[in-house]
């Protein structure tokens, strides 16, 4: 049965990644410019590279035979040369990518430890004063757009106070090795040089991008939460378990809280996507070497190979977190292995 | 379990406190430097973009000669002594001994500078047998715009610390082209060992100099770091560590100047400069400086191949309200494309005016009583003669549509900008030069010259035979009376023809942290940060 349902949901991985190939694969052909340097990201230039181009892309093929071997190249990381710097569109990815994902970790972490808690209170304390406030912040958090928030933490904090830099990932003069691309892991990995005044500010570094990031999520999942617990509080096991003597405390963590946060789970997943997408605001403004700012930049220099890996890794990776996600739902709750469609 | 929490953390909090100290110390050993843009190259033969510039030339190497920025005289680098022959066509040079080139961790050098280093260095630029000579396919753009391949016939090893250069004629700003922040010397045994690897193309990415800091490591869009140089032949190095940050938004750079996240910044915009002068922490200099900022046409392409519309263009152009606008009056306006501080200005009397209905007439004299369609390209950062094409493109677009002109503007990332101008795929662009030398060959050779439209430099596309004749004979004579009166005709030429409008000559303007001593600010050439130190 669970297995049945897995290979559903790898079904419709594997549907969707072709899509996004087939689609990716097409822009090359939409963009301006001439299809094969879009595609390989070597300028057109003089004959003789040209039609060495040619044979290797198979150019004078179908496109059916042409897609085969993009599908070929994806596979073997050959995602082409960035235009603006030359080098293979992948090695960017996997130099930038963890970058991002340091952040929206930390981010997605922070807003289930504040989140998940407060929207329990603000049920536990329903229409009284903690619940208002809670519901009331989380409004403000929720209608703030994220680049504003961001903007007002850096005059705060970083011009007028001068608590949290501005930019970056961590002073630039330390030097860490990169080995993970996850920066407080390479610092550990490296033994905390600079006698952990690097860690240090590497956190420092990290604040006001990860609450900036963590803000969105966090009030969703308050909200949700807040829900999904009033709703299960109203049925009537509960009723029944208030019957029985339990106290609310008992009430709470015992039965409800169990039920409430099935759906939470799901939120949670759910809620990656949207990181990303806040996370290359994020990122543009703090300066932070993600891939989100890179892939900014290269839609403003017209880097085509570039954007078209940027964009198949970071829908990659969001269909897969999404899956993932999904996934792990399931293994809580066996009911929703009833689903005949899948969704994304 | 939290008590045991809150101990550890305790523990951990109060060593830090206790390393503090040291730990301030070591860290003021290192320099931030906030850049404008990405370098292009690590070798400034290749090159003319003065971002790059700034950062290498100055930093990874050193120049057989320089000039006194004050006294406007050479004075010895790695050149100790320089003897110039009778007829003025053979020079040389006595060569500093026990200086090393960097030891890094792809090149450990086994001999101290000499005579072949310099010969290799220089022949790369004219002579086709140099193996380097068409590596990154041949393209030195300053050497080539002042002809260099017409200029030395030979170099000769004399002794292995003389070197003499033996010239087709004598030419008078030879010298001053030498102390040039491109004249730089470089390491011919690490060019030999690359080549026994077939790595040829690695040695313009991965320098190798002889200057106060050593190259560590370059992350594109983000950083490049260099290290001290602990064998440095001129003085002891402060600075353990120096790294550009690169940051190409000017507010951002301003933003990082109050975080202390930079300790130095390139560049500020006369906009912001009041933010920064109100500071305590913040010291902001401000510098006359050689340079033109300018209006250039495609002159190859129609219409501005008819002189008639370029100057129509011209008298369009309210140039008071840039000078507003634009530099703050930080700036002056432009009488002539050489600026006031040169020996050679001469204020030109028919600069065009502004004046919108002359402008109309020369369209129809033109045959485009309608008006056209063109392209400005605005360079997308901030230097000196140009603190904010941007905003001066947009001043333009509004002053041209009333001549029934439709501008739109042109941006792309600062290198692949300049490459685009190169291969002249424009029709105007914003754009400008700082000079190097002293010398006012160096406005003209390097921007207007014939060889230049073929090496990408001219961004006027203008070949006019009688102003490279011009400057030829300015360049054949030493007389220096002569030589005014040769680049008095020239400044009157470029005005009567117009390939370039000169707008302003700006100021050199550099913040820096209150504690960091030793940048100064010349009027010409890069930066150079190899006295920086904090207090």
């Amino acid at each position: 049965m669970i297995l049945d349902y897995i290979l559903r949901r790898l079904g419709l991985l594997l549907f969707m990644t072709l899509m996004l190939s087939v689609f990716t694969f097409s822009i090359s052909y939409l963009f301006p410019g001439d299809p094969l340097s879009n595609l390989s990201g070597v300028p057109s230039s003089n004959f003789a590279q040209h039609s060495e181009l040619e044979d290797k892309y198979l150019y004078n093929s179908n496109y059916f035979v042409q897609y085969i071997a993009f599908l070929g190249r994806i596979f073997q990381g050959d995602w082409g040369l960035s235009f603006a710097s030359g080098d293979n569109v992948f090695s960017h990815i996997v130099d930038l990518l963890p970058a991002t994902l340091e952040l929206s970790v930390y981010a997605l972490i922070i807003s289930i430890v504040v989140g998940v808690p407060a929207g329990i209170l603000g049920s536990a304390y329903y229409k009284r004063w903690p619940d208002k406030l809670i519901n009331s912040t989380t409004m403000v958090g929720y209608s703030m757009p994220v680049f504003w928030l961001a903007l007002l933490l850096i005059m705060v904090f970083s011009l007028k106070l001068g608590w949290f830099p501005m930019s970056g990932r961590m002073g630039l003069l330390y030097e860490i090795p990169a080995n993970t691309g996850f920066i407080l892991i390479d610092i550990a990995l490296a033994g905390f040089p600079y006698k952990g005044m690097a860690f240090l500010d590497a956190l420092r570094h990290l604040t006001l991008p990860t609450i900036v990031l963590a803000m969105y999520p966090t009030t969703v999942l308050v909200r949700f939460t807040r829900e999904s617990m009033l709703k299960v509080m109203d049925q009537s096991f509960i009723k029944t378990a208030r019957a029985k003597g339990l106290n609310r405390r008992q009430l709470i963590i015992h039965h409800a809280l169990r039920n409430a946060l099935l759906p939470v789970i799901k939120q949670i997943g759910l809620q990656f996507s949207t990181l990303i997408t806040l996370a290359m605001i994020t990122e543009v403004i703090f300066s932070w070497p993600g891939i989100g700012r890179w892939l900014i930049d290269s839609i403003y220099q017209r880097d085509y190979p570039a954007i078209q890996g940027g964009l198949m890794a970071v829908s990659l990776f969001v269909i897969l977190a999404t899956i993932i996600a999904e996934l792990t739902y399931t293994l809580f709750d066996p009911l929703s292995r009833n689903q005949a469609h899948g969704k994304v | 379990m939290h008590k045991l929490l809150l101990t550890l953390l305790a523990v951990t909090l109060v060593g830090c406190i206790d390393n503090k100290e040291e730990i301030i110390e070591e860290k003021n050993q290192g320099l931030v430097y906030c850049a404008e843009a990405n370098p292009v190259s690590f070798n400034p033969q290749v090159t003319t973009t003065g971002s790059t510039i700034d950062i290498i030339a100055n930093q990874l190497y050193d120049r057989l000669i320089s000039i006194d920025p004050v006294t406007a005289e050479f004075q010895s680098e790695l050149a100790t002594d320089w003897k110039i022959s009778k007829d003025g066509k053979s020079i040389t040079f006595t060569l500093r001994k026990g200086v090393k080139f960097h030891t890094t961790a792809y090149f450990t050098p086994t001999r101290d500078f000499n005579a072949d280093d310099v010969i290799f260095t220089f022949s790369r630029l004219f002579d086709v047998y140099n193996p380097y000579h068409f590596v990154g396919d041949a393209n030195y753009p300053y050497f080539q715009s002042v002809g260099i391949d017409q200029l030395i016939r030979k170099i000769v090893r004399v002794t292995d610390h003389q070197v003499r250069f033996e010239l087709f004629n004598p030419e008078s700003s030879f010298l001053a082209n030498m102390a040039t922040d491109f004249a730089v010397v470089l390491s011919e045994e690490y060019a030999m060992k690359l080549k026994k690897n077939n790595q040829e193309n690695l040695f313009d990415q991965y320098p190798i100099g002889t200057g106060p800091y050593i190259y560590k490591e370059y992350r594109r869009d983000h950083l490049v770091r260099f290290y001290r140089n602990p064998l440095y032949w001129k003085h002891h190095v402060a600075l353990e560590q120096l790294v550009y940050d690169i940051t190409p938004n000017g507010t951002t750079r301003i933003a990082k100047m109050l975080t202390k996240e930079c300790d130095v910044t390139a560049h500020p915009s006369s906009a912001q400069l009041s933010i920064l002068a109100q500071r305590d922490d913040i010291n902001v200099e401000k510098e006359t400086n050689l340079n033109i900022g300018y209006w250039a046409f495609n002159t190859e392409r129609a219409p501005f191949d008819d002189l008639r519309v370029r100057q129509a263009l011209a008298h369009a152009i309210d140039i008071d309200k840039i000078m507003q606008a634009v530099y703050y009056g930080n700036g002056t306006r432009a009488q002539s494309i050489l600026p006031p501080t040169s020996w050679a200005f001469e204020p030109q009397a028919n600069m065009p005016s502004f004046d919108p209905e002359l402008a109309k007439k020369l369209l129809i004299e033109a045959g485009l009583p309608d008006g056209f369609d063109m392209t400005i390209w605005a360079m997308p950062v901030s230097r000196i003669y140009n603190p904010n094409a941007r905003k001066m493109a947009e001043l333009m677009q509004s002053d041209l549509r009333k001549i029934g002109v439709n501008v739109s503007i042109v941006e792309y990332e600062w290198n692949t900008f300049i490459q685009r101008i190169g291969e002249h795929r424009h029709d105007s662009v914003l754009l400008g030069w700082a000079a190097d030398t002293p010398d006012p060959d160096n406005f003209f050779s390097p921007l207007l010259s014939c060889t230049a439209t073929f090496t990408g430099k001219n961004p006027a596309n203008w070949c006019n035979p009688q102003f490279d004749l011009l400057l030829t004979k300015a360049l054949d004579t030493t007389d220096l009376n002569m030589r005014k009166k040769y680049y008095d005709d020239a400044q009157s030429l470029i005005v009567d023809e117009l390939p370039l409008l000169p707008i302003a000559h700006g100021l050199r303007f550099q913040a820096s942290s209150a504690d960091v001593e030793g940048i100064t600010l010349g009027p010409f050439g890069a930066i150079s940060l190899a006295n920086a130190r904090k207090k």
